[in-house]
């Protein structure tokens, strides 16, 4: 357990015995997870582990069977996703899936699209720009024209514009060239180290643990492993199973 | 074995594609021949190539042409306003609408309604603008409220079943909604009243000589379509709208209500119809349950043509239709000597359609779609 958890925070996100279905095939199994304020969390897992899952009940995408979705000691699991995102919790999705045949700052507006104080949703917008110079010499143009690096700063940028507590990253790395993936982990611990929250589901788990505090390992849907990362990547099974060290 | 397959395949895709080169060059063919045969009777009406197949053709005084083209333009504007609904619920839901004949032939109904109240007690003679006001925002409510209402009882049931079932329920409630109309105002044509004679009366524009009436079509589509390209491009609600129609899913991770932007899209539609059902009532005049079939899939076909999904393209199809289907006969069957080419305003319409789809079948203005995007 981590000293966050034990100074008695509330967590900002929570799964209480989560559990969900597809039809009649289930998920999830009981999972419990948490977020705290300021922290980097990764959720590793194979493939059909329910990492997306995960992701998708977080933001009411997926309704849970039975648990408790809890957002800063409320209780959600009816609340629309619109709700979520005004509550503070936003994602980047896997492939960035930006509105392509929008302009570069129309995709960045459309992220604080519930929001109703202009000038602030200037001033992030200025926080954008200086975050990523490329994307302010770009705002007019057709996001599907940009290069996969650039859909990525814009994707990150159009998140940030909600302003959430909580930042969920769906395979941050995908789908990028390898020179980018570095940066783009480091952009991540960045944003990190100036208070965001941020959940990742990763598939490179050796980058995604040197980065975060602390690691959940998911496996067919169950909860098998959660500790800090240091202990994950010296833990034997995990770098056996995810490291790639047989 | 594979060979031998691959062999036939090979010979029937050139079959198909062989029978589409032909027509393809049948129709580029008519169409060069016919405006060559046009402009020599024009400018050379001796020259044996005028006389060729027609040799009673008079071609056209440089006035009659005028008039074709804004007829055609008039009618064309309105092609687009319905367009626009087909477009647009097309952008955000997937499928083809074809109801929205009948959210427009609902605007001209409600019109007629209230215009022959007007008339009886006296208010068309003595304030008709205010009437045409009253009467444009009747049609509009009343067209506004049975597009939203056929999403919600229609469509949204339908939501996550496969396109082609809203597309056939689409058809059924055109059926519906025809004979509910018949059953309520019976069968016969009812006619606008009158228009004042200041309004209808020829006048000169740019050398041009309009009827009011046209003009009146013309300055109303245009400004609603400003009216609409000004909501979609540049307003928060638009930007929704545009989201929605490219990933739902990602819209409502950007807290965008869908299920409210579906709605205002066929509210919005409705109301362009609506309009397009008032001028098509001022200029015809005549109006009956079956009104909203052929100009609803003629809209359809400006909607094809300009690229389905695409608002400008919508409009550009109309007006490019009807304009089309109205100076085509004259300019390119008449001097083949092709008879009755009046009655074959519809066969032009439709014969662009199909040079469209033998040509550039994403539409005019359409981006190919890509096999990521229609998923």
């Amino acid at each position: 357990m981590s000293a966050e958890q034990s100074a008695g925070q509330t967590a900002l996100l929570e799964f209480r015995k989560v559990n969900t279905h597809y039809g009649a095939v289930h998920i999830l199994k009981d999972v419990d997870l948490a977020i705290y304020p300021g922290e980097l969390v990764c959720l590793l897992g194979g493939n059909a582990s329910g990492k997306t899952t995960t992701l998708k009940t977080l933001l009411g995408m997926v309704i849970p069977t039975s648990g408790e979705v809890v957002f800063d000691g409320e209780v959600v699991n009816h609340q629309p996703t619109s709700y979520r995102v005004a509550n503070g919790v936003t994602m980047v999705p896997e492939n960035r899936r930006l509105f392509k045949r929008l302009s570069v700052k129309e995709n960045l507006v459309l992220g604080a699209y519930l929001r109703k104080d202009k000038d602030d949703i200037e001033a992030d917008l200025e926080y954008v720009y200086e975050l990523f110079p490329r994307v302010k010499e770009r705002l007019n143009q057709k996001s599907g024209t940009l290069s996969g690096g650039e859909q990525q700063m814009v994707a990150i940028g159009r998140a940030l514009m909600s302003r959430p507590k909580v930042l969920l990253m769906d395979e941050p790395s995908m789908g990028l060239a390898p020179a980018l993936v570095q940066q783009n982990f480091e952009l991540i611990q960045q944003i990190n180290d100036e208070g965001m929250a941020i959940f990742m589901v990763e598939q490179n788990a050796n980058m995604a643990l040197s980065i975060a505090d602390r690691g959940w390992v998911l496996q067919t849907g169950m909860v098998v492993l959660n500790d800090t990362a240091e202990a994950l990547l010296a833990n034997p099974e995990m770098r056996a199973a995810y490291l790639g060290e047989a | 074995m594979t060979a031998t397959l691959n062999r036939q395949s090979a010979r029937r895709v050139s079959k198909v594609d062989r029978f589409l080169t032909f027509i393809r060059v049948f129709l580029v063919s008519l169409i060069v021949i016919g405006v060559v045969a046009f402009l020599a009777q024009q400018f050379a009406p001796d020259n044996p190539f005028a006389r060729w197949r027609n040799p009673d053709a008079m071609g056209l005084t440089a006035d009659q042409f005028k008039g074709l083209l804004v007829s055609g333009l008039s009618q064309g504007a309105m092609y687009g306003l319905i367009a626009l609904g087909y477009s647009m619920v097309y952008g955000v839901l997937g499928f083809i609408n074809f109801a929205h004949g009948e959210v427009f032939m609902a605007g001209a109904m409600t019109g007629f309604i209230a215009s022959e109240k007007f008339n009886a007690n006296g208010l068309w003679e003595s304030n008709f603008l205010l009437c045409l006001v009253l009467i444009i925002i009747m049609a509009v409510g009343i067209s506004t409220l049975m597009a939203v209402l056929m999403e919600r009882v229609a469509y949204r049931p339908l939501r996550n079943s496969p396109r082609l079932i809203p597309l056939i329920t689409s058809i059924g409630v055109s059926f519906f909604i025809q004979n509910a109309v018949m059953g309520l105002f019976g069968p016969a044509s009812k006619s606008y009243p009158r228009l004042p004679e200041w309004l209808s009366k020829q006048r000169s524009i740019l050398t041009f000589e309009i009827a009011g009436t046209k003009i009146l079509v013309l300055v109303v589509a245009s400004v609603s379509m400003a009216g609409l390209w000004y909501l979609v491009e540049r307003t928060r609600t638009g930007k929704a709208m545009r989201a929605v129609a490219e990933d739902k899913e990602i819209a409502a991770l950007m807290g965008i209500n869908v299920n409210r932007i579906i709605v205002t899209t066929f509210a919005v539609g409705g109301a362009m119809a609506g309009v397009a059902g008032i001028l098509w009532g001022l200029l015809f005049r005549g109006v009956t349950h079956m009104t909203g079939f052929l100009p609803g899939i003629k809209a359809f076909t400006a909607a094809v043509v300009g690229g389905i999904g695409n608002l400008g393209g919508a409009m550009a199809g109309g007006v490019a239709l009807g304009s089309a289907e109205s100076v085509a006969p004259l300019v390119i069957l008449e001097p083949l000597g092709v008879p009755g080419v009046s009655q074959l305003k519809d066969a032009a319409a439709f014969t662009v359609l199909v040079l469209v789809l033998l040509f550039k079948p994403s539409g005019l203005f359409g981006e190919r779609l890509s096999a990521e995007d229609r998923t």
